[in-house]
């Protein structure tokens, strides 16, 4: 039985353009984006691990681009989700699985 | 009559409840109904009998009539709309003094202004089209047990609509069976399975034992995909004690949703079940059975979105609503608007859309809208399109008929779901490009390829029984805006 960790992982692993055409819809939502990363999340774990801070000044697509590989290159056994946080209605809008555990 | 003691008779409606100078206060409570008066009476009486019988007035005069302040206490009709294409019905515009109502009772509400006055004679037909709620009575409300935004963080479901589905044949299936059917389409990929809104505690399956052998299939489905599942367990009974008795059994055994039937139950059984959700961290999930006979009827009977802001008062944190492409009745305009109703934090008024007023909601949180019935893998891409993310979208059929059973029907739909979300948020139009993005996601997907196959020829296309009444030149709302028309 696979495991599934939320919107998209019933797919096929996101190749690099389609990861950025996701990172750029967060970017041009106006969302604020974040990433998290897990080794062996339980189904109800709602507090992944923060890499850094939320990042609230409005950054750029490669900004966030580079922040989720900066994170999977300091834990390569985890998965790491891209958050895209909507302040006004204090609910995350965007939320999947940037790179998975498997490595793919 | 000179022995008489006070001004004794039967007097026109109009010279004490219709009053076109009147302009709305801020906390009155507005009503547009739609009048079929009898041939014989004018317009404007036909609309004060409204206003007297929903309100303070009976047919004759009394003399405890002169001992209360009827000037406080009497609604107005204040103003008269045409009804495009009709020369024979009008919209009537009623104001309540906000005194006249029970603070937090849809009940006390129900019972005035859908009271009496829908079988009295003066007029032959009469329907509740729109209410206006004031923010002043709505704070007297604390609404859904959890709202939308409460429910995906519990849920850690983000980015994306859920799916559902209900579990069939509706009758008949033991609870071991049953079990085993929630399993299957949990295990595929949905978020949710539910109870059939009939399903309570029969001869073939006891709601004791379908709670047992349905929570041992969450349970296991969770530990077995890592994502959290629900199946809504109906608690609906026929008395409020054994109701509230499911609800602590499926609390006991660790569900996260339950489900009621709200009009079914009643508004009384309902908003105490929707309080108890609320103290008991359990969402929950409405049915609206029997809706169709209140609301569907032009001409009589109150239109849905009053039923839908009731909900939302009374609270609940789904509702069933159209799916606008299924099975069932709900013309687009007019669903889409009952969404904004049970999402948004305010809706304009729109007569395009049968809003006949500004609806402010005062932060009671939103409700999922469900869209249910008659929908299968096809209309996924219109879905997505028109519901958008906050919305639970249910395939009965459309995951239990899939040729190789309910894992690879719910499999298919949420290939289908995450495919049309991933095509979306890239920018493309998925109304317009989505049997493209289907064909595409069914190459990674022999499911949704064989759900595609079977499905590929359903449509539901009759007329609607109920469509809005829409002119370039009348339109039927502006009612909050005072004057006569």
């Amino acid at each position: 039985m696979t495991r599934r960790l939320g919107t998209f992982s019933y797919l096929p692993p996101m190749t690099t353009e389609q990861l950025r055409a996701q990172v750029a819809n967060v970017v041009d939502l106006g969302l604020v984006p974040w990433v998290e990363y897990a080794t062996d999340p339980a189904p109800g774990d709602h507090l992944w691990s923060l890499w850094r801070l939320p990042m609230t000044d409005g950054p750029g697509l490669d900004e966030v681009l580079a922040e989720i590989d900066a994170c999977a290159a300091a834990n390569p056994n985890a998965n790491i989700r891209l958050v895209g946080y909507d302040p006004a209605r204090q609910n995350q809008a965007v939320s999947f699985v940037a790179r998975s555990a498997a490595g793919a | 009559m000179s022995d008489a003691m006070f001004d004794a008779g039967v007097k026109e409606y109009r010279e004490h409840y219709w009053d076109d100078s009147y302009v709305p206060s801020d906390t009155d409570i507005l009503a547009a109904f739609r009048v079929t008066p009898q041939p014989e009476v004018a317009r404007e009486e036909a609309a004060a009998a409204v206003a007297a019988e929903s309100s303070t007035g009976t047919w004759t005069t009394v003399w405890t009539d002169a001992l209360t302040d009827l000037e406080r206490y009497r609604a107005r009709a204040y103003r008269i709309a045409p009804v495009p294409g009709s020369t024979e019905q009008f919209i009537a515009y009623v104001a309540y003094p906000l005194d006249l109502f029970e603070e937090g009772s849809v009940v006390n509400l129900m019972s005035s202004i859908v009271g009496n006055v829908f079988g009295f004679k003066a007029v032959r037909a009469l329907r509740l089209e729109d209410l206006r709620l004031p923010i002043a009575y709505l704070k007297t409300f604390q609404g859904p047990p959890h709202g939308i935004r409460v429910e995906r963080d519990k849920l850690n479901k983000h980015g994306r609509p859920l799916l559902g589905c209900t579990i069939k044949p509706k009758l008949g299936l033991s609870p071991r069976n049953y079990g085993r059917a929630v399993y299957e389409c949990l295990r595929g990929g949905l978020d949710f399975t539910k109870d059939d809104e009939n399903i309570n505690s029969q001869p073939f399956m006891r709601w004791r034992d379908r709670y047992e052998f349905v929570m041992e299939a969450v349970r296991k489905a969770e530990a077995e995909t890592g994502e959290r599942k629900g199946h809504y367990l109906n608690v609906t009974a026929g008395s409020f004690e054994d109701q509230m008795e499911r609800a602590e059994f499926a609390k006991e055994l660790g569900s996260p949703i339950i489900m009621v039937d709200y009009l079914t139950a009643g508004f009384t059984a309902h908003t105490s079940l929707s309080k108890w959700c609320r103290r008991n961290g359990m969402l929950l999930h409405c049915h609206r059975a029997m809706h169709a006979v209140i609301d569907r009827q032009k001409e009589h009977g109150i239109h849905w979105r009053v039923l839908a802001k009731w909900l939302r008062m009374a609270g609940g944190d789904h509702v069933h609503n159209g799916t606008v492409v299924g099975k069932l009745e709900g013309d687009r305009a007019a669903t889409m608007a009952v969404n904004d109703l049970l999402r948004e934090d305010f809706v304009a008024e729109d007569p395009s859309r049968g809003v006949y007023f500004d609806q402010p909601w005062a932060s009671l949180p939103p409700v999922f809208p469900v869209a249910s019935g008659g929908i299968h893998v096809w209309h996924m891409p219109d879905l997505v399109a028109i519901f958008g993310d906050d919305a639970v979208f249910q395939f009965g059929g459309g995951t239990l008929g899939h040729p190789w059973g309910n894992a690879a029907g719910a499999t298919a739909n949420r290939v289908a779901l995450e495919a049309c979300v991933q095509a979306r948020n890239e920018g493309r139009d998925v109304a317009l490009e989505g049997s493209a993005i289907l064909k595409a996601a069914a190459k990674g997907s022999p499911e949704l390829r064989a759900a595609m196959e079977t499905w590929k020829d359903i449509r539901f296309e009759f007329d609607e029984v109920d469509r809005l009444d829409v002119s370039d030149d009348q339109p039927v709302g502006a009612g909050a805006k005072g004057g006569s028309a």
